[in-house]
């Protein structure tokens, strides 16, 4: 666990760069977050999805896989592949401040 | 009633029936046929030790005495009337509805799976056909590129695809033809399994055994003709050979009932109680459910224990019980006459030790003694888990005594 400072506010990142604590997100983080995950311009579509993100987490307390962003968020599994290269699931969830989505088993 | 007589369905019907006399409940269970398959035994089915008509029973057999059985397709369940709509206009109504219909496999819903080279070159163990018809392919593969592929999750018995890997490395090798074979695991997941102790432990195995981990690949296409999987951000692997899991769904009737499923067709549930979120007089049981346990045939059966006695709660207005633990467990068979036991709930993840106690079968390391056990099983369901007898020192908590948290052993039995 390691302390970052992002939009000169310090927040708790876990080893892979999740946040520990969601509620010490906020939206102002989102340029520099993006910028950390090699996303230089954070567009209307990429707002789409992180909000999508932070409410499908406040509503059931886990971020959406892959397939089900694909599925609801409105934005097509490609599409979202265009916009979060590195994969969608955990670089949206690491940008919206949220843990790294369950991968039910 | 109960929606679905798999394994779920069939016990928790027969434990139902033991605590209410025929004037006190009516037991109804719909299914949409009369063949109930021993879905472990699918697994060997494509190196040619079984066939699969071995491995089907009848449906009505494994219910009590005074179970009411009903053949039909579910069109719908209207929660707010307490009534299912089943085909041909028929209606049921309930008190009690406890949704045990499963999950279906969705291949038709990765681009190209079920086009060129479906069942010719591009297999599922997953299905009886697919699995008879991988071990003709199995049979006459000479050499050559086969991949293990897993869609995405949840899938059924998460460890099956792993347990394919390490059979088909054996059976290669029985062959004389293993040195021919380029044998690679394509998964979602960041490692060869999901919880950190045994994807560690797991992941050693696939080494030692020459077989190749591909990670975090999220398949978006399957080219048959070509031999290749393409993923979503554009890596491709090529087959010779492929074995994939396909995606998972909930029944499709849970998605035409308003209120019923997720957007995957699965069933929200109260992850102790096993009460849905659709409604106080709703249950869900087994891979039909949305937790986050494994959907697999030990999970239905520690949880059929509290259902039931949460149904009687319900009936008798008393409060529920918080009594699932998310306990598991799975034997992974590792070939060469070997198996591995892995055990462990929600909160504690599989750790080495021994199961049910100190004396009891070695958790997380090969034994020809799991291995008997995985084999015996298919006995046991039959004959103790769907009539919801009790097995001897094998409670639905998930026990403490006789596991370790020190690091994991090589040892072997």
């Amino acid at each position: 666990m390691t302390t970052t400072t992002i939009a000169n506010t310090d927040v708790e990142l876990n080893d892979e760069g999740f946040f520990v604590d969601p509620s010490q997100w906020s939206e102002d983080m989102v340029p520099e977050l993006a910028r950390l995950e090699g996303i230089e311009e954070v567009t209307d579509q990429h707002w789409q999805v992180i909000r999508f993100m932070r409410a499908e987490y406040q509503a059931k307390g886990t971020g959406p896989t892959v397939r089900v962003l694909g599925k609801t968020s409105g934005v097509s599994i490609k599409e979202l592949y265009q916009l979060f290269p590195k994969g969608p699931a955990k670089e949206a969830a690491k940008i919206a401040g949220i843990p790294k989505p369950r991968g039910c088993i | 009633m109960i929606l679905g007589g798999g394994t779920g369905g069939t016990l928790v019907a027969n434990r139902l029936r033991r605590m209410y006399t025929r004037h006190q409940a009516e037991i109804v269970v719909v299914d949409q046929n009369d063949r109930h398959l021993y879905q472990p035994g699918l697994l060997f089915v494509p190196f040619g030790r079984t066939g699969t008509e071995g491995l089907v029973r009848l449906r009505p057999s494994q219910f009590h005495w005074g179970i009411r059985f009903v053949e039909t397709v579910v069109d719908n369940v209207s929660i707010a009337e307490g009534r299912v709509h089943l085909a041909k206009g028929m209606v049921l109504d309930y008190d009690v509805l406890v949704v045990a219909s499963g999950a279906v496999l969705v291949p038709e819903e990765t681009e190209g799976l079920t086009g060129a080279g479906w069942m010719e070159k591009v297999f599922t163990f997953y299905s009886p056909e697919g699995a008879a018809g991988l071990a003709r392919a199995m049979s006459s593969f000479e050499g050559g590129r086969l991949v293990v592929n897993v869609v995405d999750m949840p899938i059924k018995c998460p460890v099956a695809p792993l347990e394919f890997c390490f059979l088909a490395d054996w059976h290669l090798r029985r062959r004389g033809i293993r040195r021919r074979v380029e044998l690679t695991y394509v998964t979602p997941l960041d490692g060869a399994f999901t919880k950190p102790v045994a994807s560690e432990r797991l992941g050693g195995l696939l080494k030692k055994k020459g077989i190749e981990l591909v990670t975090e690949f999220n398949t978006g296409e399957v080219d048959g003709a070509g031999g290749r999987l393409i993923g979503y951000d554009g890596r491709e692997v090529g087959f010779d050979l492929a074995v994939v899991v396909p995606l998972h769904g909930g029944a499709p009737y849970v998605g035409r009932s308003p209120g019923l499923g997720d957007e995957l067709n699965f069933v929200p549930t109260d992850a102790h109680t096993l009460q849905s979120k659709a409604a106080p007089n709703v249950f869900a049981i087994g891979d039909a459910t949305d937790l986050p346990a494994s959907k697999a045939g030990s999970v239905a059966h520690f949880e059929g224990e509290v259902l039931a006695r949460n149904v009687r709660h319900f009936l008798s207005t008393e409060p529920l019980e918080p009594g699932f633990d998310g306990h598991t467990n799975c034997f992974i068979e590792t070939g060469f006459h070997r198996a591995l036991l892995i055990d462990f709930n929600y909160d504690t993840e599989p750790l080495p030790g021994r199961y049910p106690g100190s004396v009891g079968l070695p958790l997380l390391r090969e034994s020809r003694l799991n291995h008997l056990a995985k084999l015996g099983f298919q006995s046991l369901y039959w004959h103790a888990l769907l009539p919801a007898r009790p097995v001897p020192g094998i409670g639905s908590t998930m026990p403490v005594s006789g596991k370790t948290r020190a690091a994991v052993g090589g040892g072997k039995d």
